[in-house]
């Protein structure tokens, strides 16, 4: 059923995240059954599936915005528990983009990339700044500093939103659909910042229904479904030639578009 | 159709319609849009232009301003006597020590004045170091307060507790209820979202007591059962205690304002915050409370306002405010007769301290307002 994860692991590093046998409820709805997940450094994967299939869940998971009833999560070495401190410790390591963006609406863009770096990692004021305007020059906002993101559009916010989970200096991004509130004009250039960051080096799990985007930067794309991993592949292998027939099912009603 | 390469070309803007904007597109709109509009707008015309000038007569144009005994009132009956609000203005505003010793009004007065000279600027937008100046209205500003007015320091006469009355009574217990009202209410707020079971338990229960407890009941119990649970001998301070009882019950209704800013929050806010690895604490300082508190401006502020307007029902507990201050006033043998001018002189420092609060929280609104700001 499920293929080995890819061959091209020669050039990738050490595990990051490993996900051993998890399950989560919520009450009684089982909505992640056995998920095994290792990934390692560099890698870049493409999580999809239809709605409720528990994509999003998975990778709330990693970041403990979501708890697990059994299994282990193991993130950078250290396994996620109730432990405040441990969760904190990964968070700080983990950055996450959502789909609606979440920028802090009272805070200006710089503000909103610098508040973290200053409380978290305990970084002066002057050089988070420093740190947060080179972001904000890579995701190409540098102007937009001084703003308020309600001033901003959707792809804008959504690009600060990058930038501030960088501004952590993270060594794993998930990204939770990030383009699926943008309009269309808009998800172009968010989907740039995050091929750039892929051709970075940067370690990113990334929920999302962009194909093309799957194809030009997975080293492995997973298809999931009623809460459990069906197939991951290659992203050419896993296009092309699909072993799965709910995953075959479900490629023929996305790519017809 | 167009050629192939045709460009996108835009139409200029043009202005709206003569008709349907200036003064008189607005007046026919708005006051006689319709036969039920116009007849509105009549009745009230009528009814403005019949009691309007009346009144203005009576406590302006035919008003009696000078004169320091009822005599100059009793000779023209037409018009309000402000005489009496003018000779007995220090009783109504300080009480009745600083209204029987003129010679120590200075240090009422000297209060008042650092008070605005410190809140004016606070208002104001662009004034620089406004966080020095909050902090010397919280800490130094209540100091100098009770140094000043309730005195025994410095070779100041005392003037205890049970002398204080009139407005500057009623500033005092307003002031102090804000004060220890808000962050008390902000932590049971939070207490009340907590995912501690028992805290949750312990807020809910203290919310819904005070809340569910008329103030004169507490400010009676405050009175009369508080000595009951203290040894013989302890003394409690009645202004105290009403303080103490106003806090209690403001702390309540100034939760349940926060809470519903709290609950208007998108669970995002939270979810950012937390992804960023900021704590409990440090979420709820920089994330959660600034969005809140701004949500909750207007119920706070109208909290504020009832509360002092309710600062009057001390006289249930024999302490004269403002309100039974100005009635006192106009009971004494000299004035009676004088309600009048005493309720409305009353009514209208009420009024300039509840409207101001409500400008101010307006203006705050529109400053805060971030998501609209261009």
């Amino acid at each position: 059923m499920t293929t080995d994860a890819p061959t091209a692991s020669a050039e990738l590093g050490e595990t990051v995240i490993n996900i051993d046998r998890l399950n989560k409820w919520y009450g009684q709805f089982h909505v992640l059954k056995d998920i095994d997940l290792n990934v390692k450094r560099g890698e870049r994967i493409v999580i999809c599936g239809p709605s409720g299939s528990g994509k999003s869940t998975l990778i709330r998971c990693i970041n403990r915005l979501e708890s697990h009833q059994e299994g282990t999560i193991t993130v950078d070495g250290i396994e996620l528990t109730e432990d405040t401190k441990h969760i904190n410790d990964i968070r700080r390591e983990v950055g996450m983009v959502f789909q609606h963006f979440n920028l802090f609406p009272h805070l200006t863009v710089l503000e909103n990339c610098t508040l973290a770096p200053i409380w978290v990692r305990k970084t002066a004021k002057k050089e988070a700044e420093e740190i947060a305007m080179r972001y904000l020059e890579r995701v190409k906002i540098p102007e937009q500093a001084n703003k308020y993101p309600g001033q901003l559009s959707g792809g804008q916010q959504q690009r600060v939103a990058i930038a501030r989970s960088l501004c952590m200096n993270p060594r794993v991004m998930l990204f939770d659909e990030p383009t699926s509130a943008l309009d269309p004009e808009m998800i172009a250039e968010v989907l740039d910042v995050m091929v750039g960051l892929a051709e970075d080096g940067m370690t990113m799990l990334c929920v999302t229904h962009e194909m093309g985007f799957a194809r030009k930067v997975a080293n492995r794309v997973i298809f999931m479904d009623g809460g459990q991993i069906v197939e991951q592949n290659e992203p050419e292998a896993f296009f092309n030639n699909p072993q799965n027939e709910r995953t075959q099912l479900f490629l023929s009603q996305i790519l017809q578009h | 159709m167009t050629d192939q390469n045709s460009q996108f070309v835009p139409i200029p803007d043009r202005p709206a319609p003569a008709t349907t904007v200036g003064p008189v597109a607005w007046i026919r709109d708005n006051l006689f849009g319709s036969v039920s509009s116009s007849l509105t707008t009549l009745l009230f015309l009528y009814l403005f232009f019949t009691y309007v000038p009346l009144f203005i007569d009576w406590a302006i144009l035919s008003a009696n301003w000078t004169g320091s005994d009822r005599s100059v009132c009793d000779a023209n009956r037409e018009g309000a006597c402000w005489t009496f609000i003018g000779v007995r203005l220090e009783q109504i505003l300080f009480g009745l020590y600083f209204g029987s010793n003129p010679d120590q009004v200075w240090r009422p007065v000297t209060v008042f004045i650092v008070f605005f000279a410190l809140l004016i600027p606070l208002m104001m937008e662009r004034t620089p170091y406004k966080k020095w100046l909050a902090l010397t209205l919280l800490i130094p500003f209540p100091v100098l307060f009770y140094v000043l007015i309730h005195g025994g320091s410095f070779g100041i006469p005392v003037a205890d507790t049970t002398q204080w009355g009139g407005f500057l009574l009623t500033f005092a217990l307003a002031f102090v209820g804000i004060l220890f009202a808000l962050p008390l209410g902000i932590l049971l707020a939070l207490g009340r979202r907590s995912d501690m079971p028992v805290i949750r338990a312990i807020c809910v229960t203290y919310i819904e007591f005070w809340r569910g407890t008329p103030l004169i009941t507490i400010l009676f119990m405050a009175s009369v059962m508080l000595p009951l649970f203290f040894p013989a001998g302890v003394e409690f301070d009645k202004v105290v205690r009403a303080m103490i009882g106003i806090t209690l019950f403001q702390s309540a209704y100034t939760a349940e304002a926060v809470r519903g800013g709290l609950s208007a929050i998108p669970k995002g806010q939270y979810e950012a915050a937390m992804a960023l690895g900021l704590g409990y604490w440090r979420r709820t300082a920089f994330i959660i409370l600034p969005q809140a508190l701004k949500i909750s401006i207007p119920s706070i502020v109208n909290t504020f306002i009832a509360l002092f307007k309710d600062t009057s029902l001390v006289s249930i507990i024999g302490l004269l405010d403002l309100l039974n201050m100005a009635q006192t006033a106009s009971r004494s043998l000299e004035w009676n007769g004088y309600d009048m001018e005493g309720y409305l002189f009353a009514g209208f420092i009420f009024w300039m301290f509840c409207y101001g609060m409500s400008r101010y929280s307006q203006n705050l609104e529109r400053k805060l307002d971030t998501d609209r700001r261009h």
